[in-house]
């Protein structure tokens, strides 16, 4: 019988509203107590004096890139990676290779994950047949294999019949369709964002309206055929203005923003460093305040990091045709601690959207602290300081925009179904 | 001066600018002598690194450099790291463990010769790269129009054309302003790049607002193959809107220049008569572009050996 008593620390539990100072009880997999002074009774004790205890975290939106693409990450070091950064839950998008399109992938995902990965992993199947757009997949199949949402994600489908149908069908089996919503004629060549830094440049931009009138569409879409969309990604204030009209009337429509969208702005991309390119592009300050706000006031539900993972090669080409994307697990809690720094955000609010609220998108059993549920815990030590070094972090891939950045806050302890899998002091402690 | 790379006008101060200028001022009168040749870069290696085809800017940098005595080098390889599978970057470190004493770079896309200059030790000099920037060719204009109109400051610059692909266009909007001149930009709303005003000058569609009471007009090149048909809806009606003829040009001051960084479509941008004949200055600027760039290359490559022979003594 495993027990871990993590005591003496900052309970915050969106799930309940709590709060407060406690100690908290892990038993044989659940939480058992969460409680003011229990008693160790033999228990392994995680000091958590000046710590937050959260429910761990769950990322909608990674890319593990096994199978097929293992030299950039695999679940293995995907996993390791996410519980270092305090991520107990993450989904996985379908862009591998062979694509995950079909049952008997999404069974090799969630093996591999079984065998090797400390963080659960929820794979996110392709919404239409090789990511083309064109044939939707068996929806019905992959959600009994284990898939918890539909998205063609980069692969943006651009036929507004076949998105009405993959939202359509997609209601058939109560999982939503997660959309990486740019329009692809608008954003053209575009790889940076259009405005003045694109002019500076001399790199082609890509335009803020291409997400916007995307999501127009994709929303429009939503409230005929009644389906799930989410929103991955949202980089701009006009989607989120969007958003937030369609949730006034009714449409179910949820969101997520990136931590690199909440952080950083296209001035990022001055020294022309492949890793400030991403999709959709940094965006300017506007755009970056109106996604802080709207994580605020709840227009945006959820934290997810697009943790994507490219190897040192990839990256070290013209900025044109570098691949767009970064790491997002081991950085993203202490860049998103600035929101609750300048008062943005409450501490509760914060892990509600990086556990509760997507634990909910997804519909996995996460998010809460409640006695009896799975004990998928984070412990934060919110004022650590520290220098981030991708070199030593533990993904396979160093393609991060803060190499080398001062980071305030960071995850002392992960704890995945009751077992402790990531300590500061000592790693990665299992599988 | 200058620091150790030549990546672009925008990073340089009006006193870099203007020493750059001095010394191509002395390197012409080397241009008119018989023997064009001095010794002062003898023994240095300058690569020409041309990764995008180029004619006229390579072989300007190449007469450049062996005026000044220098072993020049031509590589050129294809464009793309990924049909060549080598990343720009290990191009670079192979580059640099050859010990080169200056790299001329050229690039389609932006970028480049920046990323390259973070690795190299040598210095780099940007010959243009994408829409980023030219900044040999801005500065060989500023030469022109200098010698030309016997002063920037308080003058008039008009742009016409693809602003928005354009690295000359850039180069010479910092360039200028940075000089004291006002400058314009016109061309189609299809080719005037997003929050052009943020680069501190005015843009116009019309081509009479835009001509009116300059002193120097400069058009530059359309790229046929690409844009035809996407940016403007014919070539016809890019020449008749905003092609530069003798009767456009009369909105213009009466003593303008006319400037093309070609090569020059002819009927296109610049109407037949006006490319070859006064007020027009093209092979004035192509002249200057190698005496320009010798005084670029013996500003960078030859200021190391001043501190070397310095040492030594």
């Amino acid at each position: 019988m495993s027990r871990i008593l993590i005591r003496g620390g900052r309970v915050l539990d969106p799930g309940c509203g709590r709060d407060e100072r406690c100690d908290v009880l892990l038993e044989d997999g659940v939480i058992v107590a969460v409680d003011a002074a229990i008693e160790t009774r033999g228990a392994e004790v995680i000091d958590a004096e000046g710590c937050w205890v959260a429910p761990g975290f769950v990322d909608l939106h990674t890319h593990l890139r096994e199978p097929g693409q293992e030299y950039k990450e695999d679940i293995a070091s995907g996993g390791r990676a996410a519980v270092a950064g305090g991520f107990t839950s993450v989904a996985c998008m379908a862009n591998t290779q062979p694509v995950n399109d079909d049952p008997a992938v999404t069974d090799f995902i969630l093996d591999r994950a079984r065998r090797d990965s400390p963080a659960r992993v929820y794979p996110v199947a392709a919404a239409t047949k090789g990511l083309k757009g064109e044939v939707m997949t068996e929806m019905s199949a992959l959600v009994d294999a284990g898939a918890v949402a539909f998205s063609d994600d980069g692969k943006t489908i651009m036929d507004s019949g076949v998105m009405r149908r993959v939202l359509e069908y997609s209601t058939l089996v109560q999982r939503p369709v997660m959309t990486h919503a740019e329009d692809r004629t608008l954003v053209a060549e575009g790889v940076v964002n259009e405005g003045p830094v694109s002019t500076r440049l001399g790199l082609p931009g890509n335009p803020a309206m291409a997400e916007t009138v995307h999501v127009t569409r994709d929303i429009m879409l939503a409230e005929h055929t009644g389906a799930h969309l989410h929103v991955a990604h949202v980089s701009t204030a006009g989607a989120v203005q969007q958003i937030r009209e369609a949730r006034a009337r009714g449409v179910h429509v949820t969101a997520e923003v990136t931590p690199h969208h909440l952080a950083l702005t296209d001035e990022a991309t001055a020294g022309y460093d492949t890793n400030t390119k991403m999709a959709p592009p940094l965006r300017g300050s506007e755009d970056v305040a109106a996604c802080r706000a709207a994580l605020a006031d709840g227009t945006i539900d959820a934290i997810a990091t697009d943790h994507a993972p490219h190897a040192l090669h990839e990256k070290e080409v013209e900025f044109t045709v570098a691949p767009p994307g970064i790491l997002g697990f081991e950085t993203a809690l202490p860049v998103v601690l600035d929101l609750v720094r300048k008062d943005e955000l409450t501490p509760l609010e914060l892990v509600s959207r990086l556990s509760t609220q997507p634990a909910r998108i997804l519909k996995v059993p996460a998010g809460t602290l409640a006695v009896g549920a799975p004990a998928d815990v984070v412990v934060i030590e919110p004022d650590h300081e520290w220098v981030y070094d991708p070199a030593k972090g533990h993904s396979k891939s160093r393609n991060s925009p803060w190499d080398g950045a001062r980071m305030t806050g960071r995850v002392l302890a992960t704890v995945v179904a009751g077992k402790l899998v990531f300590h500061a002091d000592r790693g990665v402690l299992a599988p | 001066m200058i620091a150790t790379d030549l990546i672009g006008i925008e990073s340089l101060e009006r006193g870099d600018i203007e020493l750059i200028l001095e010394t191509a001022e002395r390197m012409q009168e080397l241009g008119e002598r018989q023997v064009k040749k001095v010794p002062t870069l003898r023994g240095r290696t300058i690569v020409n690194l041309f990764f995008e085809p180029s004619t006229r800017t390579r072989t300007s940098f190449e007469i450049a450099g062996k005026r000044l005595s220098a072993d020049v080098i031509n590589f050129s390889t294809s464009s793309s790291s990924l049909s060549k599978r080598e990343s720009i970057l290990d191009t670079a470190r192979t580059l640099d463990a050859m010990q080169p004493d200056a790299v001329v770079v050229r690039h389609d896309v932006a970028g480049v010769p920046k990323r390259i200059a973070d690795v190299l030790a040598a210095p780099v000099i940007n010959a243009g790269d994408g829409a980023h920037e030219h900044p040999t060719q801005a500065l060989l204009d500023l030469l022109t129009v200098k010698q030309e109109k016997g002063r920037i400051d308080g003058l008039t610059v008009t742009i016409v054309g693809d602003i928005v692909h354009s690295r000359v266009a850039r180069s010479n909007i910092y360039g200028f302003l940075k000089m004291g001149a006002e400058v314009r930009v016109a061309g189609p709303p299809t080719m005037l790049p997003p929050a052009v005003e943020t680069l501190g000058v005015k843009a116009f569609t019309s081509m009479r607002e835009a001509l009116e009471g300059a002193d120097v007009v400069m058009a530059l090149r359309i790229q046929l193959e690409r844009e035809a048909g996407a940016l403007f809806p014919s070539i016809r009606e890019y020449a008749e809107t905003f092609g530069l003829s003798r009767a456009s040009l009369r909105f213009a001051k009466d003593d303008a220049i006319v400037m093309h960084p070609g090569p020059v479509n002819r009927g296109v941008e610049l109407s037949h008569d006006l490319a070859d004949h006064r007020p027009s200055v093209i092979l004035d600027q192509v002249r200057n572009g190698v005496a320009l760039r010798m005084a670029v290359l013996y500003l960078l490559a030859g200021r190391e050996r001043a501190a070397e022979e310095e040492e030594a003594r």
